[in-house]
């Protein structure tokens, strides 16, 4: 009885009994959810266009942020250093076009998969080499991101927001629109969707399948850079950063590989069940529930829907 | 008919010679030559798996024959990705629709007009200034073709939700969007009722007469290729065994035996 007490009936109560609480929790759940939801944004770019899984993604991020870190420890002003940064995410972009899509084209999608795995390991052992292992802490400042918090007084209490957060969430929805209307409204937008549903089709109306891989890799890229700053100011810059990205996992499970409106959704769920989870349910097991939550979630979801929030539904012919 | 035999004396277009494919050990097309001529409509014919759908796929590049020779507007064509194809003016349709299923009627014939709309991914991205002039000039063409194919009724419809025969009409206008020089059309007419084959055979002639283009046709409905081709070229187990006008053809008895079978 004390026990579903305490799952059912205490932590609404707790939530009635101070709601400036919840609002608190569940903006923080919000931020962190629209930064997964820009990770599982990358993955899906990518997946979409060229079918590959990019186990690299989250390393995509971190080796981003050393780039404009490291960059900037070497003296190069902060502005220049994003710019060089966007660059070196072009050229990496051309680079895994030409040395590992095009040579594995039409090859098992394991294969692609496992050369994923190899980007990953490059990047880590280059990102090392060239910038050092240690941890450094984002150049925050000099990009213009503001620091401290506000304070507002809502339903009898106060709700405390990081400015850093909010910046977060906004540039993030910024880039999701932006990224929205590109692939809905252009050319490109329009051969890359094209591409996604039909490669043979595509090629014969002159599309050239390369082109779209360097452009869905660099737009995977710079939303990489993205995150990466923000994660980074959250926390610090470092190869650790990478498990975060494997918060972008459920994500996707819940959201659907394919679905863009469901890589946002199911950040937004994840990000604020986790966060909702760990302040009201987390002491019932002595907390520590955040790190395994969201994968919990996603299996509960793939009982009752196993493609996905929004994912397609195959239907095969038998 | 006189119309029809001036073309047939024309120039060629496009001149396959001696072409031969084979995957591993089994070969699709052995020592094909023939060719097409500038404003006609050509028709290939055979029994299944005589090699036709081969034949187009090496024409716009998705496969490259292992010996042969293949002339376009009279020089001969090195190793081509289906990209460069479709560079040069060569369209072509699926014999089973291959459509991009999410997007609407507009969309995917707009995705015709790719070769054509040339301006940077940094005026796309602004959606501005001569992108959108472009993207507005390119949607007037794109009108056109829906209003020249009768489907203004779902140009906001996403086609994987459009009837078979709306389909193939769809997938006839991103075609016709590239403005090509040659349209390859792999079964254009399968699948449908006489009154669609009607309305489809109609699209064919007009878009050959109007808009110019000279069409090579796969075809199985036998009246719809004596009503619309100028020559027919006819194919068994990937080797040529017919090619003349369609009267001709038709009373030919090897082509006869092909479709009928032989008594051994």
């Amino acid at each position: 009885m004390n026990i579903l007490n305490a799952v059912f009936v205490d932590p609404f109560a707790q939530m009635i009994a101070a709601p400036d609480l919840l609002v608190q929790t569940i903006w923080e759940g919000f931020v962190s959810g629209v930064l997964y939801a820009l990770i599982a944004l990358g993955f899906v770019l990518i997946y979409k266009a060229s079918g590959v899984f990019n186990f690299a993604q989250g390393i995509m991020m971190v080796f981003a942020a050393l780039t404009l870190v490291g960059l900037h420890e070497k003296g190069v002003p902060a502005w220049i250093a994003l710019l060089a940064t966007i660059a070196v995410m072009y050229v990496l972009a051309l680079a895994i076009e030409r040395l590992v899509l095009r040579p594995l084209v039409n090859q098992p999608d394991i294969m692609l998969l496992m050369a994923t795995f190899g980007i990953t390991y490059f990047l880590i052992g280059f990102g090392e080499l060239v910038f050092g292992g240690n941890p450094k802490s984002m150049i925050a400042q000099e990009l213009f991101l503001p620091s401290g918090a506000l304070d507002f007084k809502v339903l009898g209490g106060s709700v405390t927001l990081q400015k850093l957060d909010i910046a977060a969430a906004a540039i993030a929805i910024v880039m999701v629109a932006v990224l929205g209307l590109f692939f809905q409204k252009t050319r490109i937008g329009r051969a890359l969707r094209a591409v996604a549903d039909d490669h043979q089709a595509a090629l014969s109306v002159g599309i050239s399948l390369n082109q779209i891989w360097v452009i869905v890799w660099f737009a995977a890229g710079v939303v990489a850079l993205a995150t990466g700053i923000m994660w980074g100011a959250r926390s610090e810059v470092s190869f650790a950063l990478q498990v975060v990205a494997l918060k972008a996992l459920p994500v996707l499970i819940l959201g659907g590989l394919t679905s863009i409106p469901g890589a946002i959704v199911g950040g937004l769920i994840i990000g604020v069940g986790e966060k909702l989870g760990e302040f009201y349910w987390g002491r019932l097991i002595g907390s520590g529930i955040e790190s395994w939550l969201a994968y919990f979630i996603a299996l509960a979801f793939l009982w009752f829907r196993p493609q996905g929030l929004f994912g397609e539904r195959i239907i095969e012919r038998i | 008919m006189s119309e029809k035999r001036a073309i047939a004396a024309g120039e060629a277009l496009l001149s396959l010679e001696h072409v031969s494919l084979s995957f591993g050990g089994v070969t699709a097309i052995s020592d094909v030559s023939f060719d097409i001529r500038k404003g006609e409509i050509r028709a290939i014919i055979g029994p299944n798996g005589a090699g036709k759908t081969s034949m187009l796929n090496v024409i716009n590049g998705f496969y490259q024959p292992q010996i042969g020779r293949i002339l376009f507007r009279g020089q001969a064509r090195a190793r081509m990705r289906p990209y460069e194809a479709a560079s040069q003016g060569i369209a072509r349709t699926f014999q089973n629709v291959a459509l991009f299923k999410g997007m609407t009627t507009l969309d995917n014939i707009m995705t015709g007009r790719s070769l054509r709309m040339k301006k940077g991914l940094f005026w796309q991205a602004l959606r501005h200034g001569p992108a959108l002039e472009e993207e507005i000039a390119h949607r007037r063409v794109c009108e056109g073709i829906i209003d020249f194919l009768e489907i203004e009724h779902v140009r906001k419809t996403p086609v994987g939700a459009l009837p078979y025969g709306l389909q193939k009409r769809v997938e006839l206008g991103r075609a016709l969007a590239m403005e090509p020089e040659l349209l390859l059309l792999d079964e254009p007419t399968a699948g449908m009722n006489l009154e669609e084959k009607e309305d489809m055979s109609r699209f064919i002639v007009e878009a050959n007469r109007r808009l110019g283009a000279t069409i090579a046709l796969i075809e199985h409905d036998i009246g719809v290729v004596m009503d619309l081709s100028t020559r027919v070229v006819v194919l068994e187990y990937g080797r040529k065994i017919a090619d003349d006008v369609p009267d001709v053809v038709k009373a030919d008895q090897k082509v006869i035996d092909a479709y009928l079978g032989v008594a051994h």
